[in-house]
């Protein structure tokens, strides 16, 4: 009778374990509408990484275009093993050394998700690609500070180690449901598509890459012109497009918060490009495709904290307000004489910086009540703003702390700046031992 | 007056270009071209092993005045050369040819002075 019972026992475990990778498919249905603007999100912000590599790849000298296209295209490699392995467990796990990333076995190689859907009924596959694709993005964005003098093989292990140390941990903190920032004051930090997490980081790691490795030669009295700036134009328009997937798809559904996300990227973007224009026409006399590019990015990286809380006029606002103040960022560097390539810090990091702390005075008053409600008081702007700045204090000082101990002992192990005469001769060739235009040259 | 025409490789540009700057020869016309001469290069494409036809290389060409026809000369060698003082094969020539006349265009002076 006993061993009966036992045998019972053993069977309802075997049905209840084996049924634990199914948990969520029994309750949620697909939705099927969500579901499939979640996967042309997903491939929106892959390309967004080979736009990504066009912007960076024409900016930079004929000598170097294929080296810096490659740091976009290798960071497709790298980071979506490394994701797949152990970045999405580390993101979206539980929390464990108090916090400082999580883990959950199930996402190791992903391989206790193969069945599972998602509460917002999208199978978590989608969610943890669409994921993926954020975390490649950013250590690719910092390729634009260090543009023209790294080693090929040190930035591969620099992106790896970054994106396992830094990315990981900050998209933890901020959008794991258990992260500390993501619980933060009445509903959090506001960070809807990754100004900290992505923007931020990128750009202040970025800084802190160039301070410590230095300038290229002949910087800045040598010009330094770019190879193509048509290729950068079709890449800035790749990243515009690429961003709607990047604002739109997080809100993670397919319904009202994501029509509230594109408009305000689509108006921030626009507003942002020809503030820069505009400011560039008075100040230096032409506008420039550059500076039209520019404005773009400078929109859409400040609207990407923001899009799912500010209503288009706020949208408006963030794009006027980041486009001046990253191109006073771009002067102030000309001056201060540090050379951020392509400006990974002066776009990302100042643009970031920016749409994450002022989204907090164009908050739809609905968000705002919602905040006040959850919390059982009012909740004012200036709470939500200490809040705002302690997130975006907190993601500088990590990135910053963090970048400079990876590279520092990156740079002890490889040699993380090119030699003199591989940058003479231009990464091409010296890491590729290919050029980028053959067309120049009859053969 | 000379015209110096100096056929260098692609990658010695920079080297060359800032060491004739130091040694104060800063008016230089750089173009692409391709040619092939002593040289055989082994170029892999695609796992394979390729001879290409025309090898590219840099053209420099400086006009010059008779006294700085040495130095010129010296500092293209000296900063062209690949592998040490030893070179290789494919690090170019140098080509001295007598120049009749040099004009600057913006205010029509001629002869040395224009250089």
């Amino acid at each position: 009778m006993k061993s009966v019972r036992k045998r019972y026992l053993f069977l309802l475990v075997l049905l209840l374990s084996s049924s634990t990778g199914l948990f969520a498919a029994e309750g949620t249905p697909i939705d099927s509408g969500a579901t499939a603007w979640m996967l042309t999100s997903t491939a929106l912000v892959l390309l967004m990484i080979p736009g990504l590599a066009m912007f960076y790849g024409g900016l930079v000298r004929t000598k170097n275009v294929l080296g810096t296209i490659m740091h976009s295209f290798v960071a497709m490699g790298i980071i979506s093993v490394l994701w797949v392995a152990v970045g999405y467990s580390m993101s979206f796990g539980q929390n464990i050394l108090g916090g400082w990333f999580g883990w959950n076995k199930d996402y190791f190689f992903l391989k206790g998700i193969d069945t599972n859907i998602m509460d917002a009924g999208i199978p978590e596959y989608v969610f943890s690609m669409f994921q993926g694709k954020f975390a490649i993005i950013t250590p690719a964005l910092i390729a634009g500070a260090f543009a023209e003098r790294v080693s090929f093989k040190a930035y591969c292990f620099f992106i790896a180690i970054w994106s396992l140390l830094v990315y990981n941990p900050l998209c933890h903190w901020v959008w794991a449901s258990d992260g500390f920032l993501f619980s933060l004051g009445a509903k959090g930090a506001i960070d809807f598509a990754g100004g900290t997490v992505v923007h931020i980081s990128a750009g202040i790691s970025g800084l802190v890459a160039v301070l410590y490795l230095g300038a290229r030669r002949g910087y800045p009295y040598q010009v330094i012109r770019p190879n193509n700036m048509v290729i950068t134009m079709l890449g800035a328009g790749l990243l515009w497009v690429g961003w709607f997937g990047f604002n739109a798809g997080s809100s993670i559904s397919s319904g009202l918060s994501t029509s509230q996300a594109l408009v305000a990227t689509q108006v921030a973007a626009a507003t942002g490009a020809l503030t820069w224009i505009i400011i560039e026409s008075q100040h230096q006399g032409k506008a420039t495709a550059l500076g039209f590019a520019s404005g773009i990015l400078a929109g859409l990286v400040a609207v990407t904290p923001a899009a799912g809380v500010v209503q288009p006029y706020g949208a408006m606002a963030l794009g006027i307000i980041a486009s001046s103040i990253c191109y006073m960022a771009i002067m102030a560097k000309n001056r201060l004489g540090y050379d951020d390539s392509l400006d990974a810090f002066g776009i990302h990091g100042v643009g970031g910086i920016v749409g994450a702390l002022l989204l907090t005075f164009f908050i739809r008053p609905s968000w705002m009540s919602e905040a006040s409600a959850a919390i059982g008081h009012k909740w004012s702007i200036w709470n939500q703003f200490g809040i705002q700045a302690l997130a975006v204090g907190i993601a500088i000082v990590y990135a910053a702390g963090m970048t400079l101990l990876i590279i520092y002992v990156i740079d002890k192990v490889f040699k993380f700046k090119s030699s003199e005469t591989d940058e003479m001769a231009g990464l091409d060739r010296s890491y590729h031992g290919e050029r980028g235009y053959g067309m120049l040259n009859p053969n | 007056m000379k015209l110096i025409t100096a056929i260098i490789r692609e990658a010695q540009l920079d080297q060359v270009r800032e060491a004739l700057i130091a040694a104060e020869i800063k008016r230089i016309t750089v173009s692409r071209v391709s040619g092939h001469g002593q040289q055989r290069i082994e170029e892999m494409y695609r796992g394979q092993i390729i001879i290409p036809d025309l090898i590219p290389k840099i053209k420099i060409e400086i006009a010059v005045n008779e006294a700085f026809v040495d130095i010129t000369v010296n500092t293209i060698i000296r900063s062209a050369k690949t592998n040490g003082p030893d070179g290789t094969v494919g690090d170019g020539k140098i080509f001295i040819t007598p120049l009749e006349e040099c004009i600057r265009i913006r205010t029509g002076e001629r002869g040395g002075t224009a250089i």
